[in-house]
């Protein structure tokens, strides 16, 4: 193991994992915001909106993060849309999130029994406030696994955004290789950069998770 | 305590699910301060009436009337109308992320957009008068069912409404805890709301009614005063109702 090496390319790591983490931030809050719409007009049932819904929820789950990219970094050109490849990058991690987001979503909205909605309706509330102040909060807690789960899910799609050319930290550990094969430092780094930051992400939601759901359900 | 004033009026009401018919021309004035039960076998459409008179059901004919208002069929300003309307289900139904306090004043605060500090201050005057002030800062799942309904009956009244709605709602209760409830609407009934109860409770009904309807497959089968209809029911239906109850108390006195 050389330590010197590893020493020398950590600056190296620190910038390439902020600039994966600054893509993931704006990902992951752009997906959760994308979820959310997607479930509301599925839960309100939106006429055609709730089709497209549906497709969209359809394609972006069964096709690879990796197609993906391609397509909005090498294909888009083509028709004349040229894409920095950290728009790309955002863009393509939304499409992915913003379906595992709403599903995380409806599962949680699915769980909410009719009887809470009613009771809702009949103190007066109109459907949207049931929505907020009901079925929502109620949602989101029972949700909250699934949610955090998609959250380091996310994380760890960003490893092919190397694909295309975004100096993230995947780019660095290959790059790293292909110039001086230190392949096991490279990869050790890569590894160590990625545990460093989805521990406490995993700890976080933990607490988070713990915190929303003792007002419904106890510990 | 009844007066002429009409708070609710049912007119000819005809209320299907997929073709087959639930409720069959239903007529059915309310009075204000009245209190009217209605009885009768399980799947005769009670609960259906319930529902469509504070519009969680649309109805295929008929009209309803709130203070002389056509409500029935109403779907945009139907949560307008519901703020007149309280409602209390067998199921527990309180909201389990909300403290009780924060049940109670979601009504108020946000479809009535009342100040928070007033009805506040109602809520917990109402908590008292049920003996439940000390859990206002509890959560739902740390109540008993029967503490659990006596919040939803207050969160119901908070609201000012000129009619409540009760659906069995101690059909879900453990025995012991039935009479907290039921007490607590022959209170309401003494200071004169206006209530429509559904309740298999028999004593309690004859206790408390003003008026008892009795329906049956979707129609009004008979409509009499409590005595009357305990003591000496008219139809032949109503009687094999009542039979029913008597033998099964009987059944469980000697037969364990
Ligand atoms: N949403 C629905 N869709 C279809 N049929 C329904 C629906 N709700 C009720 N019904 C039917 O309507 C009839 C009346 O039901 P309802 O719940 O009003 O009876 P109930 O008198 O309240 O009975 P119980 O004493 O058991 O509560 C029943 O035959 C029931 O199966
Ligand atoms: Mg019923």
């Amino acid at each position: 193991m050389d330590f010197d090496f590893i020493k020398q390319y950590t600056p190296l790591y620190v910038e390439a994992a902020l600039l994966t983490l600054n893509i993931t931030v704006k990902g992951v809050l752009l997906s959760i915001l994308l979820g959310l719409i997607c479930s509301l007009v599925r839960y309100f049932k939106i006429p055609v909106l709730n089709r497209i819904t549906v497709i969209y929820i359809e394609l972006s789950r069964n096709t690879p993060l990796l197609i993906q990219l391609f397509f909005l970094y090498f294909g888009l050109p083509k028709l004349g849309i040229m894409l920095s490849s950290e728009a790309c990058a955002i863009i393509g991690l939304v499409f992915l999130g913003g379906s595992y987001m709403a599903e995380a979503f409806r599962s949680g909205l699915d769980s909410i029994s009719d009887i809470q909605k009613e009771s809702g309706l009949s103190i007066g509330l109109t459907n949207l406030q049931v929505f907020r102040y009901i079925i929502l909060p109620q949602a989101i807690s029972v949700s909250i696994p699934a949610f955090s789960a998609n959250v380091i899910f996310l994380f760890k799609e960003t490893s092919v955004f190397s694909a295309v050319a975004l100096a993230d930290l995947m780019f660095v550990a290959k790059d790293l290789i292909g110039l001086y094969y230190k392949t096991d430092e490279a990869l050790l780094m890569l590894v160590t950069a990625y545990c460093i930051i989805l521990l406490p992400i995993s700890a976080v939601f933990r607490i988070i998770e713990r915190k929303l759901r003792y007002a419904g359900f106890g510990n | 305590m009844e007066s002429t004033e009409k708070i609710l009026e049912i007119k000819h009401l005809k209320k299907e699910f997929d073709n087959t018919p639930v409720l069959n021309d239903i007529s059915l004035d309310i009075h204000k301060g009245e209190v009217v039960v209605v009885l009768g076998p399980s799947g005769c459409g009670k609960s259906t009436l319930l529902r469509c008179i504070n519009g969680l059901e649309g109805i295929q004919e008929g009209e309803i009337l709130l203070n002389g208002d056509l409500i029935s069929n109403q779907k945009k300003s139907m949560h307008l109308v519901r703020q007149h309307i309280g409602m209390v289900f067998q199921s527990y139904d309180l909201f389990p992320h909300m403290t009780v306090l924060d049940n109670i004043l979601l009504g108020p605060k946000k479809a009535q957009k009342r100040k928070k500090e007033e009805a506040a201050a109602e809520a917990e005057e109402l908590l008292k008068r049920i003996g439940l002030y000390e859990k206002k800062k509890a959560y739902p799942r740390q109540l008993s069912g029967g503490q659990k309904q006596r919040v939803a009956i207050v969160r119901a009244l908070c609201m000012h409404p000129k009619v409540m709605l009760f659906d069995e709602v101690t059909a879900a209760l453990d025995p012991e805890m039935v009479r907290e409830v039921l007490d607590v609407m022959l209170e309401l009934a003494r200071e004169g709301s206006t209530m429509v109860i559904v309740t298999h409770e028999m004593q309690f009904a004859r206790a408390i009614a003003d008026r008892i309807i009795f329906l049956d497959e979707g129609n009004i089968v008979e409509e009499s005063g409590p005595e009357e209809f305990f003591t000496n029911p008219k139809t032949e239906r109503a009687k094999q109702f009542l039979n029913i109850f008597d033998f099964d108390s009987v059944h469980h006195g000697s037969n364990k």
